[in-house]
């Protein structure tokens, strides 16, 4: 077989790839700002993706701020600045390690549930059967997940910031045996509103793209139950993988400012 | 409306998935009132035909005409207003495992019609009496129903908006014989009592010669024979007559390598 052919096969399957994404991404978009929205869907989404995941993003949270917290003292106090811990425990939630980890944590379990169902529903005729009903699929299903992922992850993510401060507290005052006041206080002293707003911005783009990868994925999966797998398992990589470079991205633009 | 336009008719239909053709110069017309079944091995395209015709698929070529207006190229809500024309039975019934049976049967009551829930379930609960169930069955999920019940519901959910045209797809496969000639019954009634235009696949003889006026054969992408239910068995078709009969042997050879 040729060899450049085969490079330029892959080639055009990736932009044909990108663009069906795009369209489907430009259709979602479109069906989620144009009137009729189903607000009771939305609201039933919300739940499923806020309030459900509030469990797991709490832990996760809370691990990583006391973690973090252990982490900078060990690194720390070779310098004797250990009044930075709150700092660094603080600014590392809200700017990264917060939304970040939400959104994997929320892409593993939302985006694999979205796949699936919206996936079996494809194999099922169900999407098929939507349309013969006059019910637009993208609206129906695509554009009430879609907006529930963008409102819900920034919420989530603001409880894992609060949460992983008190993790990071809780290992400073009862293990490192900080003063309490002081802790606070240093907390406080450096944390400015862009920081917060950075995270809440990076964890909007994160629900967008859970929620994207998930219908997505779903509406386009093929041949049965291995077909919804397949759909599953790609709604998670390419979201994570998606979560992680649009990350990097949207640090830049915050940081150049 | 005028007799002399067929309710459906297609002209050169052709339909491909990459190199593999389905559908090819495909011609066929359904009259108002009548009960059309399509037969044709499995594999033979029947399925595209109906979801072509739905435009859940996009043709190659041809036209498809509703009431005379070709709806091949319908968009947005010209699409939608077309579609209110149409019930359709799918072959697993494709009822919506999110929602309990009876918001099936309404849900093209309240997404399509906007009509209050309250008269969308008095609708529904009808409905689900005309084809059989109670009350009881309306408040049960999907996933709690039986294939025959599934059927029925499907049913019941195609005719609540009244449509001019049903499609059914494969309606007695994955049955029992009672169950399949109950679901038969349903569907005279259903057509006969409110007259509406039936298109139906199958390749269950018995139920096609049971609900069919007409019957029609798909056969390589075309439709090689079609006649009166009565006449087919004196079809002159050795295609249709192999199909009928359900011999290995003849001019259709099925894709199975023999060792």
């Amino acid at each position: 077989m040729n060899p450049i052919a085969a490079i330029g096969r892959v080639f055009l399957f990736f932009l044909a790839a990108t663009g069906r994404l795009a369209l489907f991404a430009g259709s979602a978009v479109f069906h989620a700002v144009k009137p009729p929205i189903y607000p009771r869907l939305i609201g039933r989404q919300m739940v499923e993706i806020g309030y459900f995941s509030l469990p797991v993003v709490g832990l996760t949270a809370i691990f990583s701020g006391m973690v973090l917290a252990l982490q900078s003292y060990t690194g720390f106090q070779r310098f004797e600045a250990e009044s930075a811990i709150a700092t660094v425990v603080v600014l590392s939630m809200t700017r990264e390690l917060g939304p970040v980890l939400a959104g994997l944590m929320v892409a593993g379990r939302v985006g694999a549930a979205m796949a699936a169902e919206i996936g079996t529903m494809r194999v099922t005729e169900q999407i098929d059967a939507l349309t013969t009903l006059s019910t637009n699929p993208f609206k129906y299903l695509v554009a009430p997940r879609l907006i529930a992922g963008t409102i819900m992850l920034p919420l989530l993510v603001m409880v894992a910031d609060v949460i992983g401060v008190m993790g990071g507290y809780l290992v400073a005052v009862h293990k490192l045996d900080f003063g309490p006041i002081a802790y606070l206080e240093n907390t406080w002293e450096h944390l400015e509103t862009q920081d917060v707003v950075s995270g809440l911005v990076k964890a909007a783009a994160f629900g967008f793209l859970i929620a994207l990868m998930g219908c997505y994925h779903g509406y386009h999966s093929r041949g049965g139950a291995q077909g919804v797998g397949n759909a599953t398992t790609n709604a998670v990589v390419s979201a994570s993988i998606l979560i992680l470079t649009s990350n990097y991205l949207i640090t830049e633009a915050f940081f150049s400012r | 409306m005028n007799a002399a336009i067929p309710k459906i008719r297609i002209r050169g239909l052709a339909k491909s998935f990459g190199p593999k053709v389905v559908l090819q110069n495909l011609d066929l017309d359904v009259t108002s009132g009548e009960s059309l079944v399509v037969i044709g091995g499995s594999g033979s395209g029947k399925s595209v035909l109906l979801k072509c015709i739905l435009g859940l698929l996009e043709v190659d070529a041809g036209t498809v005409e509703v009431d005379g207006i070709d709806v091949t190229r319908l968009r947005g809500s010209q699409r939608d207003a077309l579609l209110r024309k149409f019930g359709m039975l799918f072959q697993s019934a494709a009822l919506f495992d999110s929602l309990a049976v009876w918001e099936n049967v309404a849900f093209p009551l309240i997404q399509g019609r906007r009509m209050e829930r309250r008269a969308a379930r008095d609708v529904a609960l009808a409905k689900l009496g005309a084809v059989g169930l109670g009350a009881d069955v309306g408040a049960l999920n999907p996933a709690e129903l039986s294939g025959g019940m599934r059927k029925r519901v499907g049913l019941a959910r195609a005719i609540a908006c009244e449509p001019e045209i049903i499609f059914f797809d494969e309606p007695t496969t994955g049955l029992d014989p009672i169950m399949a000639d109950v679901i038969n019954d349903l569907i005279l009634k259903c057509t006969r009592e409110m007259g509406v235009t039936a298109l139906s696949i199958t390749h269950d003889m018995a139920s096609a010669r049971k609900i069919a006026n007409r019957v029609a054969m798909l056969h390589d992408g075309r439709i090689i024979w079609h006649g009166p239910v009565a006449t087919i068995d004196a079809n002159g078709n050795a295609h249709v007559d192999q199909f009928i009969h359900g011999r290995a042997e003849g001019p259709i050879q099925m894709a199975v390598l023999h060792p």
